[in-house]
C-alpha cells in the first residue's frame, strides 16, 4: 500500500515546487489580527473587514464536521492563511517573476490561453499573478479579474453579490474562507452577451503549510452565457496544505453557466470546497466537477433553482488512488415549479482509495412538477478499494418525478480477458475500462482537457495491475 | 521454419475451479484448413476455446499446447493473439465507454499491425459494408447494448480487421437467423484462405453448408471421440449424436 502510494507520487508531474519568493506573508496560525493583516495589505473597505472578522468568528464556534471524510490531520495553528508572491499582477507573462512563469509555463497555461481560451487568471499561492482577457470581451463590457480587483474596481457589483449564495456562517469551511479569502476569479457577463470560448483560472499552492483561500464570483446576467474552467496543482511536500474555496454562481433569467473544475492537487492537499449557484428563471447552471488529485477532497457543486424552468446539470468525475478520499457529490434544491435537475457521478477506486458519492435532492411545497434524474456509477479496481453512497432526498411536493439509480461494479476478469484476447496488455485493458468508465465526464470537457485527463488517468493507473 | 502454421494440442487436460472438463484433446489446425468441432452442450467444446486463448480461469492440468511450434502454455492471451490467434466469443462482454473505432485501432496496436488512419477507415467502411453493420456502429461502445446479432458480427468485423492465423469461432452461429447466419458465415469466408486456419465450434450443421469444413471433430465428455470428413456433419444432422456417441445425451439448451 505504501508502496503505491509513493508510485503515485512519484507520477504526479507537478509535484515539483520553486523556491519560495514570496515578498509577504502573515504569520503562521489563525487570529483576528492575522486576519485584519490581510484586510489591510489589500486596503479593503471597512466593510469587508467586519465581514473577514464576523466570519473568523463563525469559524471558530462551528465544530469541525464529523460526518463526512477524516479531517483529523488538519492543524489550523500550522497554516500560513496569506503568502503573497509578488508586488503586482501580470497584465503581460513578460510581467510575471521568471521563477512563477516557469511553474505556469510547465504547467502549459501560455499555450492554452492563446489556443482556445478567451482570458486567462492564473493564481500562484495567495494572489493572482497574471491575469489577462481577450479585448474584445472587455469593450463589451464582460468582467474577469481576479477577486480583490472586483471588490476594488467593481465594489457596486461585488457587494450586491458577494456572499449572498453562500453565507459566511453556511458551513466551518465557508466561514474560514470568509475570513481570510484571497483572489479567485470575479466574472460579470453584461445582459445577452454570449462568451464562447471559455475562461479560465489556474490555481497553484507553492508555499509548504500554505492554505490556499481563494474565493470566485461569477454573475451572468439575464440571456448571457459564460464557460469557465478552473485547474489546480501543488507540489508535494511531507506537510499536508489546506484549499478551501468559496464559489458563488448566479445564472439570472436565462442565463448560462458552465463551471468546469479540474482538480488535480498533490496527494498532500485537504481541498474542501463549497460550491454553490443560483438559477433564476429559464437559467441553466452546469457544474463539470473533476476530482483526480488531493488527499481528501469533500465538494457538493450544489443549484438552487429558485426561478421557473431553470434547469441544473451536475457532472462529476472522481479517482481516488491509494490515501485518497473523495468524499463529493451534489444537492439540488427546487424552490420553484417546473425546474429539472440531472445528476450524474462516476467514481473509480484503486488500492486502498475511497470515494463517497454524497447527494442532497430536496424539492420544496411549492415546486410542483419537478423532474430529478440522479445516477452515480462507482468503479472498484481490486479487493481493498471501496465506494459507499449517501443519497438524501426530501420530497415536499408529490408532483415530482423522480429517477435514481446507483451501481457499484468491478473491473471484471471477463472484460479483461475480452480485450487481452485481442492483443492488448493487461495494464492498457485497464486504462481502457477507465478511460471508458469516464468517458461520458470526458466527453463534456474541450478537447485539450479531455487528452490531460485521459493522460492522467493512464499516470494515475501505472501499477494498477500486479 | 516455413510451411503453414499449426495450433496442436496433445493430450491437453484442463480445469475449470478444480473441476476437469478436458481430459486430454488431440486435435491440429494448419493455417488454410477449416475444422468444425461438433458435440452435444457440456462437451466442453467452449473450454478448449477459452483454454487455447488462455483465460485465466482455465487452468491446464495435463498435456502440451503449441501454435506455429511455440509453446502456448505460459503465455498470456495478449502474447497468445500477438502469435496470431483470435477467439470469436460467445457472448461477448461489453467495455462502455471504448467505441469500436477506439477499440479495434488499440488491438491493431497492441498487435504491431497499425496502419494510416485513412487505410484503417477505408478497411473498416470495406469490412462493414460486407458485414451490413450501420455506419453508426463505429462510434458505439463495443458490445454495449449489442443485440445477439450485432454482437457476431462485430466479432466478425474484428476478426476481418485484426486478420489473425488461426480463428476459432465459438458458437458464433448461435442465436442468429437465417439471414444473419448467412451473412456472418459469407463474412468468414472472405477472409478464410492460405492464411487463416478456421476452427468452428457448433451445435448446428448450418452453418456448415456455408463454411464446408475439410474436418469435422465430435467431441463428447471431454474428448474428441470421432473426426472425419465434411458427411461426419451430415451424418450428425442426419441421426444426431445418439447413434455416433452410442449414448443417450441431454437436449442440448437453445439458445
Amino acid at each position: 500500500m505504501a508502496v503505491q502510494a509513493r508510485e503515485l507520487t512519484k507520477d504526479y508531474k507537478y509535484g515539483f515546487h520553486d523556491e519560495d519568493i514570496s515578498v509577504f506573508r502573515t504569520a503562521k496560525g489563525l487570529s483576528p489580527e492575522v486576519v485584519a493583516a490581510i484586510s489591510q495589505h489589500k486596503s479593503e473597505p471597512e466593510w469587508m473587514l467586519k465581514f473577514r472578522l464576523k466570519a473568523l468568528d463563525h469559524f471558530r464556534k462551528r465544530p469541525m464536521p464529523t460526518w463526512g471524510a477524516d479531517l483529523s490531520g488538519i492543524d489550523f495553528e500550522n497554516i500560513y492563511y496569506y503568502v503573497k508572491p509578488v508586488d503586482e499582477m501580470g497584465r503581460t507573462w513578460d510581467d510575471v517573476p521568471e521563477s512563477i512563469k516557469r511553474t505556469f509555463d510547465r504547467l502549459g497555461i501560455p499555450e492554452a490561453e492563446r489556443n482556445f481560451l478567451a482570458g486567462v487568471s492564473a493564481q500562484y499561492d495567495s494572489e493572482v499573478v497574471y491575469h489577462n482577457i481577450r479585448e474584445d470581451l472587455e469593450k463589451i463590457g464582460v468582467i474577469f479579474s481576479d477577486c480583490d480587483t472586483g471588490l476594488r474596481e467593481h465594489e457596486d457589483i461585488f457587494r450586491k453579490y458577494f456572499g449572498t449564495v453562500i453565507p459566511p456562517n453556511d458551513n466551518k469551511f465557508a466561514a474560514l474562507n470568509s475570513a481570510v479569502w484571497s483572489g479567485g476569479s470575479f466574472v460579470y457577463v453584461p445582459k445577452g452577451v454570449q462568451v464562447d470560448i471559455p475562461l479560465q483560472a489556474y490555481f497553484r499552492i507553492n508555499s509548504d503549510n500554505m492554505g490556499q483561500f481563494e474565493r470566485t464570483l461569477i454573475i451572468a446576467d439575464e440571456g448571457s452565457s459564460v464557460h469557465y474552467i478552473e485547474g489546480c496543482t501543488a507540489p508535494n511536500y511531507s506537510s499536508d496544505s489546506l484549499h478551501s474555496a468559496v464559489v458563488e454562481l448566479i445564472a439570472h433569467k436565462g442565463a448560462k453557466i458552465r463551471y468546469t473544475t479540474i482538480q488535480n492537487w498533490s496527494d498532500n492537499v485537504y481541498n474542501l470546497v463549497t460550491k454553490r449557484a443560483i438559477a433564476h428563471e429559464g437559467a441553466t447552471v452546469e457544474w463539470i466537477d473533476g476530482n483526480l488529485g488531493s488527499k481528501v477532497t469533500m465538494k457538493y457543486p450544489s443549484v438552487y433553482l429558485m426561478g421557473e424552468h431553470s434547469h441544473a446539470e451536475v457532472m462529476s468525475a472522481a479517482f481516488a488512488g491509494s490515501g485518497q478520499h473523495q468524499d463529493a457529490g451534489s444537492k439540488a434544491i427546487h424552490v420553484a415549479p417546473n425546474t429539472t435537475s440531472n445528476i450524474v457521478s462516476r467514481s473509480i477506486s484503486k488500492g486502498s482509495g475511497r470515494t463517497s458519492y454524497r447527494g442532497h435532492i430536496k424539492v420544496l411545497p411549492k415546486a410542483h412538477d419537478v423532474k430529478v434524474n440522479v445516477r452515480c456509477d462507482a468503479l472498484l479496481l481490486d479487493e481493498e478499494s471501496r465506494s459507499d453512497t449517501y443519497p438524501y432526498m426530501d420530497i415536499d411536493n408529490p408532483d415530482v418525478t423522480v429517477g435514481h439509480e446507483a451501481t457499484v461494479s468491478k473491473v471484471g476478469e471477463d472484460q479483461i480477458f475480452y480485450l487481452t484476447s485481442r492483443g492488448i496488455g493487461e495494464q492498457d485493458a485497464t486504462a481502457l475500462i477507465v478511460n471508458g468508465f469516464f468517458e461520458p465526464f470526458v466527453k463534456e470537457l474541450p478537447m485539450e482537457y479531455a487528452v490531460e485527463l485521459n493522460r492522467l488517468l493512464a499516470l494515475s493507473m501505472e501499477g494498477a495491475i500486479g | 521454419m516455413s510451411g503453414p502454421a499449426r495450433l496442436v494440442t496433445h493430450g491437453l487436460r484442463a480445469s475449470v475451479e478444480g473441476k476437469e472438463i478436458l481430459k486430454g484433446i488431440d486435435i491440429e489446425v494448419a493455417q488454410g484448413e477449416i475444422h468444425a468441432l461438433m458435440g452435444p452442450n457440456g462437451s466442453g467444446k467452449s473450454t478448449l476455446a477459452f483454454t487455447v486463448m488462455g483465460h485465466p480461469k482455465y487452468e491446464v492440468t495435463g498435456g502440451a499446447m503449441s501454435f506455429d511450434d511455440q509453446d502456448l502454455l505460459g503465455l498470456r492471451a495478449d502474447d497468445r493473439a500477438k502469435l496470431g490467434l483470435f477467439l470469436c466469443f460467445q457472448y461477448p462482454t461489453a467495455i462502455p465507454g471504448v467505441t469500436t473505432v477506439n477499440f479495434l485501432r488499440a488491438a491493431l496496436r497492441a498487435q504491431g499491425k497499425e496502419m494510416p488512419a485513412r487505410e484503417f477507415m477505408k478497411r473498416l467502411s470495406d469490412e462493414m459494408a460486407a458485414l451490413r453493420i450501420d455506419e453508426s456502429f463505429r462510434s458505439r461502445y463495443i458490445n454495449d447494448g449489442f443485440s445477439g446479432g450485432e454482437k457476431k458480427r462485430s466479432e466478425i468485423l474484428q476478426l476481418a480487421m485484426l486478420r489473425p492465423r488461426l480463428a476459432i469461432l465459438d458458437e458464433t452461429d448461435s442465436g442468429l437467423d437465417v439471414d444473419a447466419l448467412r451473412t456472418v458465415a459469407e463474412g468468414v469466408m472472405r477472409i478464410a484462405g492460405p492464411d487463416i486456419g478456421v476452427l468452428v465450434i457448433t451445435h448446428y450443421p448450418r452453418i456448415l453448408e456455408y463454411l464446408r469444413p475439410h474436418v469435422v471433430h465430435v467431441m463428447h465428455d471431454g474428448r474428441v471421440v470421432m473426426s472425419g470428413g465434411p458427411d461426419l456433419a451430415r451424418r450428425i444432422e442426419r441421426e444426431g449424436y445418439e447413434p455416433i456417441l452410442g449414448t443417450a445425451v441431454p437436449e442440448p439448451a437453445r439458445v
